[in-house]
């Protein structure tokens, strides 16, 4: 059997964060009752005209900018026409033949490797309404969707994206560039950011494309991994069977793990695109662009660079911390409070982290602050409670908000300074094990001391600093 | 005293706000006027005498009080169906929007209200807009108050006849390929598409945007200019409205043409321009040189191919303008239920009529894959070509003139051919395919069927336009004259 690679393009359509849609001033919000969004604009109602939202256009070009694109200056609109019930003009208007951005790429890194992956164009549209079937021949539609800011990002052709490893860094990739300069939420689950992978395969070193599919409602970075995994095997099947591969658009269940057929593309749609009469020409200056780059906010890969840089983290460290923006600020603000950059991040990536994705809370809405935790970060440095005390702590201070330090001064969880404690303890442990002592003393089973260790710091209810209680035990079995 | 449905806006204007007849007598007036005649002129599509006296009621009363009114308040005034009327009926002359009711008023309509004008109907229109004679009207085809067996023109053959009829003192109608200026023309009254831009376009149904206007009909040069004033500027809601700043028209109403260099473009009176229409046109030119003008022949070689090109681009943006007509969310729906595909294909063929099922589908074959390079993206080239033409006239002139409609109204029924029927438009294409102002007005008679002239002006140049046409008004009788009904 030869060798397949697969040949994966990427559409990625983003939902842009503006206060109004697209070409009217009806709110930009998710879900809400039925049609209460609407105006005749949106609704597509006779002699209605749309008016461009800038703030979109400066959320694209934004985009285009972090995507290292060339603006087109004289990008325009165009409509897109066809009939839906869940289109209320008639068609879509969005751009054709002038994108806003064209010519861009981003890197990813698979396995180590840095890869750039060329992107065609990034262009804005308007979202369409929904449909819903209910039982029986009914069919109902929500038009509140309908003239949202839809962003569409493409990757180049011939495609880059040579594995399901590649597509799902570039979307992750993808989503923390949108998410990091705000121009979309990013929520894969609400489909405010949706993917549509075409995939092909071909005989490794040959050259020719194959014919491709396209899938659909991948609602999930693992979905689109494992929709296009499934969607390459499939099509190798096919092909060593000697079976042809139909051009389709296939839909992903996720419960089966599985595409399947949705529709045939051949008879390519017709849409009848033509330059949208109703709005002018955009003429994007140098002025409009500058604003917009003076603006942006730090990229992915530079706050990737500099907190490696800056905090002395590993590469490991920073590309799990960058892979949020709200994850990485907390990180810089923790780590800034605290003084102690590593230890912060190692509480954030393992304690907090379980304790937030159990309750399925995101980072911005963290019951600990990153001042609560820079204080326990410093709690542990200058010595005033153990590492072990602070896994207990960082549970309170997540059920609780309290600051650490009124916990600790409230259950008395402060390290024992007092070596006359320890002592006590100590000369009690020793007393109540006179075999292990002898064990050490005469046989020399000096391994046996750890036991003694852990005595005595269970008797101290863990507060007693394990480095005095070792010493201790030394001076007391020398003497 | 002569009835008051009889005088000019201007006139009645003054009336009113000498307090020596109020907008109730007026209005009432007006509306005697439309008992006595609609049911032979039919006009209107709808239209309500109590809403019209409330109206004006409510006129008087702001006046009783001293307030502050525009120049028109209290004028009666008829809109083309095709312009959203908050709360009445809206149809385009369809029947796809045979129960339509916008919830919203054109953004002339919001202008008009708060300068207090009445509103009395709404007037008949070719589907859509796209006609030259009412006849393609899906309700019922207005009759030429000149000549009762014959077209007002169209597409707003209702706001013309209505002005003409004295149903209205005032009308809106709109302009795409000649649709004001035609009907202005056959039925001997002033009509004027205002520059692209000028006025918005909000609320206006769409036929094709990139060349749909809305402009005014009245009885005089001036009363138009009056109208314009209210009605042009800047809008928000409409992006390719311009902030072009709008002087007052009326005051570009004066007799003045010395030194005017008026140019005669040769093209305008071939084509198919009757020989009377082509003498009494240049009879009028005459008559301006007279009075101080210098008219010179010229060319606009490529106006020629500005039919051909007009039914691309009109169709083309038609195809899509309509294509919201489907039966989901308001107007017709087919009763016969089935799929949402069905469901939108029976809607349409039954609600549409033949002309603008014609347009939908030349204007789908145009935009197709394949097709877009050698018809769409052609078409848009020459209409280039033919601003081209006017700007480099426009160098040299200050003004264009023309005939309007190469023949007086023809008869209802006579113009079978489709080709026929938009070869009336070859004079009016030209001037919106190039974005223009021009304005028609009556400069004589042939059979006792009225003719009108056409004044090409520049971009945003209305004052030129309205200053010659008043020129000639005030030198000549013709708009004296009313219709015997």
């Amino acid at each position: 059997m030869p060798e397949y690679e697969p040949v994966v393009g990427m559409e990625c359509h983003a939902e842009l964060l503006t206060n109004s849609k697209m070409f009217c001033g009806c709110k930009n919000e998710f879900g809400g009752e039925p049609n209460t969004r609407c105006c005749p604009i949106c609704l597509g109602m006779p002699g209605a005209l749309p008016v461009m939202n800038r703030e979109a256009v400066n959320h694209v070009i934004r985009t285009a900018l972090a995507l290292n694109c060339e603006i087109t200056r004289d990008a325009k609109f165009d409509r897109k026409n066809y009939f839906y019930p869940d289109l209320p003009k008639g068609y879509q208007i969005s751009e054709y033949d002038k994108p806003i951005g064209v010519k861009g790429w981003l890197d990813i890194e698979v396995d180590g490797q840095v890869k750039r992956i060329h992107i065609r164009r990034v262009h804005l549209e308007e979202d369409t309404g929904k449909l819903f079937h209910v039982a029986g021949d009914e069919s109902f539609v929500d038009l509140n969707r309908s003239g949202v800011p839809l962003m569409e990002i493409v990757t180049e052709f011939p495609p880059d994206i040579h594995s399901a490893d590649e597509a799902r860094a570039y979307l992750m990739k993808l989503r923390t560039i949108l998410t990091f300069i705000g121009v979309c939420d990013g929520k894969m689950e609400e489909g405010s950011l949706r993917c549509e992978p075409n995939v092909s395969i071909r005989e490794i070193g040959t050259h020719i494309l194959g014919t491709k599919t396209e899938i659909k409602n991948l609602n999930s970075f693992r979905a689109v991994q494992k929709g296009i995994e499934f969607e390459v095997e499939r099509q190798a099947e096919l092909t060593e069977a000697g079976e042809k591969i139909v051009q389709e658009t296939r839909g992903w269940n996720d419960a089966k793990q599985i595409t399947f057929s949705q529709r045939s593309k051949e008879g390519e749609q017709e849409y009848r695109y033509f330059p949208e009469p109703d709005l002018l020409p955009l003429e994007i200056s140098d002025d409009w662009i500058e604003q917009i780059r003076l603006n942006m906010p730090e990229l992915p890969d530079s706050r990737k660079a500099r907190i490696i840089s800056e905090y002395g983290l590993s590469a490991y460290d920073a590309a799990y911390l960058i892979e949020e923006k709200e994850l990485v600020d907390f990180f810089e603000e923790t780590a800034k409070l605290s003084g102690d950059a590593k230890l912060s991040a190692n509480w954030i990536m393992s304690d907090l982290a379980r304790l937030l994705n159990t309750d399925n809370t995101p980072i911005q809405n963290s019951p600990i602050s990153p001042a609560h935790l820079a204080e326990m970060v410093k709690l542990i440095n200058d010595g005033t409670i153990s590492g072990k005390i602070a896994k207990t702590l960082i549970e309170e201070m997540f059920t609780t908000s309290i600051a650490p330090g009124l916990i600790v001064e409230d259950k008395g969880w402060k390290t024992i300074k007092d070596t006359g404690a320890i002592e006590a303890l100590v000369e009690k442990v020793m007393a109540d094990n006179p075999a292990i002592i002898s064990d050490i003393k005469e046989k020399g089973l000096m391994q046996k001391k750890g036991f003694l260790v852990g005595q005595v710091m269970k008797a101290s209810q863990g507060k007693a600093d394990p480095q005095d209680v070792n010493r201790i035990i030394d001076e007391k079995l020398i003497g | 005293m002569s009835e008051l449905f009889q005088l000019s806006a201007v006139e009645a204007a003054q009336l009113l706000q000498a307090k020596k007849i109020s907008s109730v007598e007026l209005t009432g007036n007006v509306i005697n006027r439309i008992e006595d005649v609609e049911n032979r002129v039919q006009a209107f599509l709808i239209w309500d005498k109590e809403l019209a006296l409330s109206q004006a009621k409510v006129v008087d009363e702001h006046r009783m009080r001293g307030e502050d009114l525009s120049p028109l308040a209290g004028i009666p005034i008829a809109l083309k169906d095709n312009i959203c009327t908050q709360g009445i009926r809206t149809t385009a002359g369809s029947k796809i929007l045979y129960n339509f009711i916008p919830p919203y008023d054109a953004t002339v309509v919001n202008k008009l209200k708060q300068a207090g004008l009445v509103l009395i109907g709404k007037t008949n229109c070719d589907e859509f807009a796209m006609g030259s004679s009412t006849e393609n009207s899906g309700y019922h085809t207005t009759s030429n108050p000149w000549d009762l067996e014959r077209v007002p023109g169209g597409s707003s053959g209702g706001s013309a006849a209505a002005v003409a009829a004295g149903e209205s003192l005032l009308s809106l109608g709109s302009d795409t390929g000649g649709s004001i200026r035609q009907p202005a023309s056959l039925c001997g009254v002033v009509g004027m598409k205002p520059t692209y831009g000028r006025v918005s376009r909000y609320g206006l149904i769409a036929y094709a945007s990139s060349l749909d206007q809305i402009g005014p009909f009245g009885r005089t040069v001036r009363d138009c200019a009056a109208l314009l004033n209210l009605i042009s500027g800047h809008d928000g809601m409409d992006s390719t409205s311009t902030s072009v700043p709008v002087p007052d028209y009326t005051k570009a109403c004066e007799s003045d043409v010395k030194g005017l260099k008026i140019g005669v473009p040769r093209e305008f009176f071939a084509q198919g321009v009757s020989g009377d229409v082509d003498m009494l046109v240049r009879a009028a030119i005459e008559k301006l040189c007279e009075l101080g003008a210098e008219a010179e022949e010229c060319s606009l070689p490529f106006s020629e191919y500005a039919l051909a090109a007009y039914y691309i681009i009109a169709p083309a943006e038609a195809s899509s303008n309509l294509a919201r007509f489907d039966g989901v969310r308001y107007g017709l729906r087919t009763k016969e239920l089935a799929g949402h595909i069905s469901l939108t294909e029976k809607t349409r063929n039954e609600g549409f009529g033949d002309e603008v099922k014609q347009r939908i589908m030349i204007g789908t074959y145009a935009l197709s894959a394949g097709y877009y390079d050698a018809y769409y993206k052609r078409a848009q080239q020459i209409r280039t070509l033919i601003r081209r033409d006017f700007d480099r006239a426009f160098e040299k002139f200050d003004i264009l003139l023309t005939p309007t409609s190469p023949t007086t109204a023809f008869k209802i029924g006579e113009k079978s051919d489709p080709l026929a029927m938009k070869l009336a438009d070859v004079c009016t294409l030209p001037v919106n395919m190039a974005g223009l102002p021009a304005l028609s007005l009556p400069c004589g008679f042939v059979d006792g069927l009225p003719v009108g002239m056409q004044v090409v002006g520049k971009p945003f140049d209305e004052e030129t336009v309205f200053r010659v046409s008043h020129t000639y008004e005030q030198a000549s009788l013709w708009h004296t004259s009313r219709p015997l009904l």
